[in-house]
Parts: C-alpha cells; sequence; structure tokens
C-alpha cells in the first residue's frame, strides 16, 4: 500500500525578507504523532538564576569554612640540592606517579596519559557509546568472547608488571559483569547489574582503576615509594 | 509604614531616568520582565528565558557544573588579590608566601581560599565528567561539548599544576620537577617541550616566571573562552541534559 516518496526539491532563497517555510513531513505508512506531548517550562529568572546563586553561596560559605580552619600547606624555600623522599606530585597526578612504579616512564608518563585524554575524547562517537545496550542483550556467546578474552588480557599484561593495584580491580569488575551472564534474577542489585551497558563497565573499571591508584599513592607511599600505613608517613600526606 | 517607605523609595529609583536608562525592564513581577532580565543582560543570556522545570532538580545534575564554575569564581577572586602581592621571582616569591601568611592582613586566609577552591574545582570538573557519562548526556547532539569539557578538563589542570609551583617551596618545586621529568620521556617532542616550558634544563626562576605567566594570563583566557562556548552549547543544544528517561506509555503511540 505504501507509496515511495517523491523526491525532495529543496530552493533557497538569498532574499533577506522572504519568510523560511516550515514543512512536517508524515512518511505515508506512519500517523503524524508527537513523541512527548509536553513538559513543563518555567521562566529562567527567578528559577534558575536563583538556585545559581544560591549554589555560590553555598560554596563561598564551605570553602571559607576549610580557609577558616585549614591552613595551606608551606614548606621550606625550594632547594634543587635536597631532595624530599618521597617526592610527590599533585593528587591528581599521583595515580600516574603509581605507575611509574611499575612501568617505564615512557609508559606511565606518555603512553596512558595519551591513551585515557584519546579515550575521552573519542567516547561520544564510538557507536558502541550511543547504543546503550545492556551487556549481555545481544549476540552472547560473541560477547563472552570478547569480554573474557579482554579481562584476561588486561590481567596478564598488568600482572606480568606486578601492578597488583590494576590486576585486582580488572578481576572484581570481569566477575561482576559475569556474574549476571545467565539472565536477570530476581533481586534490585542483579537487575541493575544486568541493565549495565559495555561503556559504563569499562568506564566504572577505569574511575576505580584511577581512584584506586590515587589513594595508594597519596596515602601508603613513603620513602623510596615504599609501602607505608598513612599513620607512619612522614611528612603526613 | 515603613514597608511603604520602602517600597516607594524603591519605585523612585526603579523608575529614575537615570535607573532606566542602565536596566531597561521594570521589576520581575510580569513574565515580560523576567524574560527582559535574561536577554537584555550579557552574562544571563548565555540561559534561554525559559528551561524545563525537570533540569533544576537536584538529581538531573547534582549541581556539579555549577559548583566548578562557583570555584572557578572563587579562584579569579582571590587569585587577583594574591597577585597585588606576589613576586614571580627567587627567592622573593617565597618571601611573599611568608608576608602572606604573617603580615598581610587576611593573606594567609585569601591563600587558604585559593588553594582549597583549586582542588574543589579539579575535583568537581571530574565528578561532573563522571554525572555527565553515566547519565549518557554526551550522545548527539552534545557530542562536541563533551570534547569542549575534555578541553576543559585538561586546562583546569594545567591551571592547577602551573599554580603548585607558584609558592617555590620544596612541595612545589619537586612536585613539578617529578611531573616535567615525565615529559621528558615523550619520544621527539618531550624533551623541547620540556625546555620551552621551563625556558630551562631544570625547574628554575625561569620556569617560575613562564608557570606564572601561563597561570595568570594564557591559560584563565583559555579556560573562560572554552567555558564560554561550553555553557552557550548547553543553550543551544536544548538545555542540561539528565539521567536517560525510561520510554513512558504515552511516546510514540503505534498506528
Amino acid at each position: 500500500m505504501s507509496t515511495p516518496m517523491p523526491p525532495l526539491k529543496v530552493t533557497e532563497s538569498n532574499d533577506p525578507v522572504a519568510m523560511p517555510k516550515r514543512v512536517a513531513l508524515v512518511r505515508p505508512d506512519a500517523r503524524a504523532t508527537l513523541r512527548r506531548m509536553e513538559e513543563k517550562w518555567v521562566m529562567t529568572f527567578p528559577n534558575l538564576i536563583l538556585r545559581e546563586v544560591i549554589c555560590f553561596q553555598i560554596v563561598v560559605i564551605a570553602l571559607s569554612v576549610i580557609a577558616l580552619l585549614f591552613n595551606a600547606p608551606l614548606e621550606g624555600i625550594a632547594n634543587p640540592l635536597e631532595t624530599p623522599n618521597p617526592s610527590k606530585a599533585p593528587w591528581y597526578f599521583l595515580g600516574l606517579q603509581e605507575l611509574l612504579h611499575y612501568f617505564p616512564p615512557v609508559v606511565a608518563g606518555v603512553v596512558f596519559p595519551g591513551l585515557v585524554v584519546v579515550a575521552l575524547v573519542v567516547i561520544p562517537y564510538a557507536r558502541i557509546n550511543l547504543s546503550a545496550r545492556a551487556l549481555w542483550s545481544g549476540d552472547k556467546a560473541r560477547t563472552r568472547l570478547w569480554v573474557g578474552g579482554a579481562v584476561a588480557f588486561l590481567s596478564l599484561f598488568f600482572a606480568a608488571a606486578n601492578c597488583w593495584p590494576i590486576v585486582v580491580p580488572t578481576l572484581l569488575i570481569g566477575a561482576a559483569m559475569f556474574s549476571v551472564y545467565g539472565g536477570a534474577a530476581e533481586g534490585r542489585l542483579r537487575r541493575f547489574l544486568v541493565s549495565v551497558t559495555l561503556p559504563e563497565w569499562i568506564m566504572t573499571w577505569f574511575i576505580l582503576v584511577a581512584t584506586i591508584l590515587t589513594l595508594i599513592g597519596t596515602f601508603f607511599r613513603g620513602p623510596g615509594w615504599s609501602l607505608v600505613w598513612p599513620w607512619n608517613m612522614y611528612p603526613p600526606a | 509604614m515603613s514597608r511603604s517607605l520602602l517600597s516607594r523609595m524603591a519605585g523612585l529609583v526603579r523608575d529614575s531616568a537615570v535607573y532606566r536608562s542602565i536596566v531597561r525592564h521594570g521589576a520581575a513581577d510580569t513574565n515580560r520582565n523576567r524574560s527582559l532580565i535574561v536577554f537584555e543582560n550579557l552574562f544571563l543570556h548565555v540561559h534561554p528565558v525559559k528551561v524545563r522545570e525537570k533540569t533544576l532538580k537536584f538529581s538531573h545534575t547534582y549541581w556539579l557544573g555549577g559548583i566548578t564554575v562557583s570555584a572557578m569564581v572563587v579562584l579569579i577572586c582571590t587569585g587577583i588579590l594574591l597577585m597585588f602581592y606576589y613576586h614571580p621571582s627567587v627567592p622573593q616569591a617565597y618571601r611573599d608566601m611568608k608576608e602572606l601568611k604573617f603580615v598581610v592582613d587576611n593573606g594567609v586566609f585569601y591563600r587558604n581560599l585559593h588553594r582549597w577552591a583549586a582542588h574543589l574545582m579539579v575535583l568537581g570538573a571530574l565528578l561532573h565528567m563522571v554525572r555527565v557519562f553515566y547519565h549518557r548526556a554526551y550522545r548527539p547532539p552534545r557530542q562536541f561539548n563533551w570534547v569542549i569539557g575534555v578541553v576543559l578538563l585538561l586546562v583546569t589542570l594545567l591551571l592547577s599544576y602551573t599554580g603548585y609551583l607558584l609558592p617555590w617551596d620544596q612541595l612545589a618545586f619537586w612536585g613539578v620537577s617529578v611531573g616535567t621529568n615525565m615529559a621528558k620521556e615523550a619520544p621527539i617532542l618531550g624533551p623541547p617541550l620540556r625546555f620551552l616550558l621551563l625556558g630551562g634544563n631544570i625547574v628554575s626562576e625561569n620556569a617560575l616566571l613562564r608557570f606564572y605567566v601561563l597561570h595568570c594570563v594564557l591559560l584563565p583566557s583559555a579556560l573562560l573562552g572554552f567555558l564560554g562556548v561550553h555553557i552557550w552549547r548547553v543553550r543551544k543544544d536544548g538545555g542540561v541534559q539528565g539521567p536517560p528517561e525510561p520510554p513512558s506509555d504515552d511516546d510514540e503511540v503505534e498506528p
């Protein structure tokens, strides 16, 4: 019954007073329906602007209280001849510095951060991120092969470098992925885990690894980058 | 009595020719004036005049972008105050830290504020990115805004890192030495980039000056530029995107 649509002809005008005409296209085999009937709109002022002001005030008050209670660190004057042991980068780079303990500098300092930045940039352009399909909802055997292979490869790779702070979360995330291989059963946790997509698993793995590495680098590394307890750290982290 | 006096005075000011020449709309008692407040203001008009009510819910964004921008505003204000006292030279930079701590009125307070706000800004940007990822707000049409967000995160990290050297204490010197030694390992581009950044082969007075200029001029300008585009694109793409919604019964009526 459906007839092929006639080809559309688009004409563009350079006449500044010509008004563009709005055209709605309705496929012959579909009915014209609105996807979402209505949404509630409110005025930006005062609804959004006031919330922004409140947010700013909360931040200023919280920071002021912190600034009154805790002094910013200040050590002795810089001395190139006296290397503190350990010498640490700011906290957001301590994950990378922790990796330096396991990998040569070119890998820990250049390859890994480069891969992270590239991976972050391509996220919205990768089809896998756009499909939002639960991990085991497709071809299960194929998914099992790839996921199992990736977990095994990453675990072996980092185990070969003795990098247990990455091996353990990798195995944990892998176990969590396979724990719902059989599909959804009863229980809120399992129903939630079944719905998690592959990109979400990967990001969760990355956040877990980055957090663990940063925490170890910040609180558990002492002289000579040896493992120490936070309460034995000098100077305190 | 006093209230009517106050409101009469406010009315007098609001109706005066001078006030009306600056602010061209009346009190925000009609939706027309509420609209004018937004689109007659250079800064507020990064926002649309109306927003979806559901985007105002806390669980929609957790205010993480707003917290990050608030920290940035605190950093700009305290940073400008600190600049009045700071000399980017050795050893005066370190002496200025001591001056701020022991001599300048509220100096230690402003330096503390600047330091903790910097941590908050890095943390806020990281959490904001995590929130956007799990809410799948990077999807079309917002792909490129995600990329701008990644650039903003890198600029934020660089800002924090260049600021780290400025106190010129042991923490600053060795923290920056560790980081720039890592940059040396990059093939081909690493060593010349490091030389360019430090103005020499070691962290020295030249590096302090270069980090100061980056920290106070180049990187903040880049940050504000990219931030403007970032927020403007949020508006152009239909407002902030919250958690993905399960399809409801009202959606897509089948014929």
